[in-house]
């Protein structure tokens, strides 16, 4: 059951703040799409396992040697807005 | 004839006949883009320097008598989730309005080796969320065909220009169908390439385990001649595969004889309009008479496609935009708390459009504690099923034949307050995204109102040269 309050906790879950409008929208839409998603119950799904990857790829390992980014440090600080303060950026208070 | 309604083939041929120059091509595509783009509103940024500066170096270069790749000097338009360096790239987004990203995606770099003209970047819905274009920060899409309908999505800016005639090719993204629907509702040629074939890094990941990047273009020819630029194993991108890069041009060679296709009979049921299945059937049996073998076969999970894309998907887009936050990425907030996890609260709620935040919540919940087993869980098994369908089927037979979608394009505003309604527009693509296999969506002729219909090829993973078969075959039936 997605009620307004189910809305309320995940969106604290995700930190998007939402208007009491959009809570009110988001779920009677979304009780629709997981009423929908029910129908996977139809399926039995013994033995098969969970497929996240689709090519069969397994970790590997490289040699530990620096490569460089394509973008230096000069160039990635300048897409912030915030401050930049000795090749860091400046952010609110985390911890009070 | 215009310049820019050619081929990348004609393109190419005239650049080196000195029929015409890079510059006069490229302006032509301008001008068109002009005349039309206010209408369509398939461009959201152009880069009108950087385009004539790549063409006239082009030029200079075949007056020298330089040999060029065939997409030299050829102008294309790139989906705005594809970084350009120096060139904004929104994702057509308010949380990314003013990025301007600092480096090339590999699949831009690759093209500009080339020595592609880049004439700017296409409208999409945000984050390539949709099937329509109408969840664009910048405003739908219309379709070249008829204004009042869309152009179809995500993909929806790159497979309009192309119609339109305002570039000779473009490139776009597919993780549900974003380059196939589309390019069926604007009729023209679009391949979603295997998982991995073509490398994502600079693109901004929708749904890691699901996206790929492919070219949309006027001719089945001019499909082969951009995968062979941009497909191969990329080090920035460590799920593209060591598998050779084939000679994608050695397939257009117009024979089905024998090929074996399949009609997968799911795809011709319930909820698919008659005139689109008409339409598809009509080629089916020309292909028959063409000498191949057809079929009936049955991938009976295709039913399940979409619950399982709309639970796995968001769960990885939602992770995938976490970093979204004002402070790594994005915009900050208009008034920015004191209090960073506040602050993060602004951030999203501000920059995210409401598709976005419908994805993340749906994908934030089947992720929480308690429904993981549920739902996520659940539907990655379902997704092996769906894999083993396509492995059974492929024993039987070469390519699957079916529409891309299940209508032709339908208007501004019908599904949009309907997401249910608007995730099932995906009912028929979605499968080849869940099992990473290509495929590739052809024009095959428009309804009595006039819209384009689409048939899509399908094969195995790393068979991309039997869709190129079968598309060639089709164009010139």
């Amino acid at each position: 059951m997605i009620d307004e309050s189910t809305v309320r906790h995940v969106s604290k879950l995700a930190r998007i703040d939402l208007t009491d409008g959009e809570v009110r929208k988001f779920s009677g839409q979304l009780e629709k799409v997981f009423g929908y998603m029910e129908i996977l119950n139809e399926v039995d799904v013994l033995g098969a396992a969970e497929t996240s990857q689709v090519t069969g790829l397994k970790n590997v390992t490289e040699k530990d040697e620096i490569v460089r980014g394509q973008a230096g440090r000069g160039e990635l600080l300048k897409c912030t807005e915030l401050p930049v303060d000795s090749n860091q950026i400046r952010v609110s208070r985390a911890v009070k | 004839m215009s310049l820019n309604k050619l081929t990348i083939k004609e393109a190419g041929q005239g650049l080196r006949g000195r029929d015409f120059s890079s510059e006069e091509l490229t302006k032509a595509c301008f001008e068109e883009i002009d005349g039309k783009n206010v209408g369509l509103n398939a461009f959201v940024e152009l880069d009108r320097e950087g385009a004539l500066e790549q063409a006239r170096a082009v030029d200079e270069k075949l007056a020298g008598g330089e040999e060029l790749p065939i997409l030299a000097g050829v102008p294309c338009a790139v989906k705005d989730i594809i970084n350009t360096k120096g060139v904004r790239t929104t994702c057509c987004s308010p949380i990314l309005r003013d990025f301007v990203p600092p480096y090339d995606a590999t699949v831009v770099e690759k093209l500009k080796e080339q020595g592609m003209v880049m004439l700017g970047k296409t409208n999409l819905d945000e984050f390539a969320c949709g099937a329509s274009t109408e969840h664009s920060f910048f405003g739908v899409t219309k379709n070249p065909h008829n204004v009042k309908c869309v152009a179809g999505g995500s993909s929806g800016g790159s497979a309009a220009a192309v119609a339109a005639d305002m570039c000779v090719y473009s490139v776009g993204t597919d993780t549900g169908g974003s380059i196939r629907q589309p390019a069926s509702f604007c009729g023209v040629y679009g391949l979603k390439p295997t998982y991995g074939r073509v490398s994502r890094s600079g693109v901004t990941s929708m749904a890691s385990s699901w996206d790929t990047i492919g070219p949309i273009a006027k001719s089945v020819e001019d499909i082969a001649l951009v995968m062979q630029a941009i497909a191969g194993r990329d080090r920035r991108d460590l799920t593209t595969l060591d598998v050779a890069v084939p000679d994608y041009s050695s397939f257009l060679n117009g024979n089905v004889k024998g090929l074996k296709i399949g009609l997968p009979k799911e795809y011709f049921g319930e909820g698919v309009k008659k005139e689109v299945t008409d339409l598809v059937m009509n080629v089916v049996e020309k292909l028959r008479e063409s000498g191949a073998i057809v079929k009936e076969v049955s991938l009976p999970m295709t039913k399940y496609a979409v619950a399982v894309y709309y639970i796995t998907m968001p769960a990885e887009l939602s992770a995938n935009l976490e970093r979204f936050d004002g402070v790594r990425y994005g915009k900050k907030p208009v008034k920015p708390s004191d209090d960073l996890v506040d602050y993060y609260f602004k951030a999203r709620g501000e920059g995210f459009g409401d598709e976005i935040k419908r994805r993340i919540m749906i994908g934030t919940y089947v992720l929480s504690a308690g429904y993981y087993d549920a739902y996520y869980k659940k539907a990655q098994k379902v997704r092996t099923l769906i894999i083993r369908d396509f492995e059974r089927v492929f024993e039987e037979v070469d390519v699957l034949a079916a529409p891309v979608s299940p209508f032709p394009a339908f208007e501004i505003g019908e599904l949009v307050d309907d997401p249910l309604a608007m995730y099932m527009a995906d009912v028929l693509t979605i499968p080849a995204n869940a099992a990473g296999i290509p495929a590739i969506s052809c024009p095959v002729g428009n309804t009595i109102a006039g819209l384009p219909v689409g048939l899509q090829f399908m094969a195995p993973q790393f068979e991309e040269g039997r869709l190129l078969t079968a598309a060639s075959v089709l164009e010139n039936l």
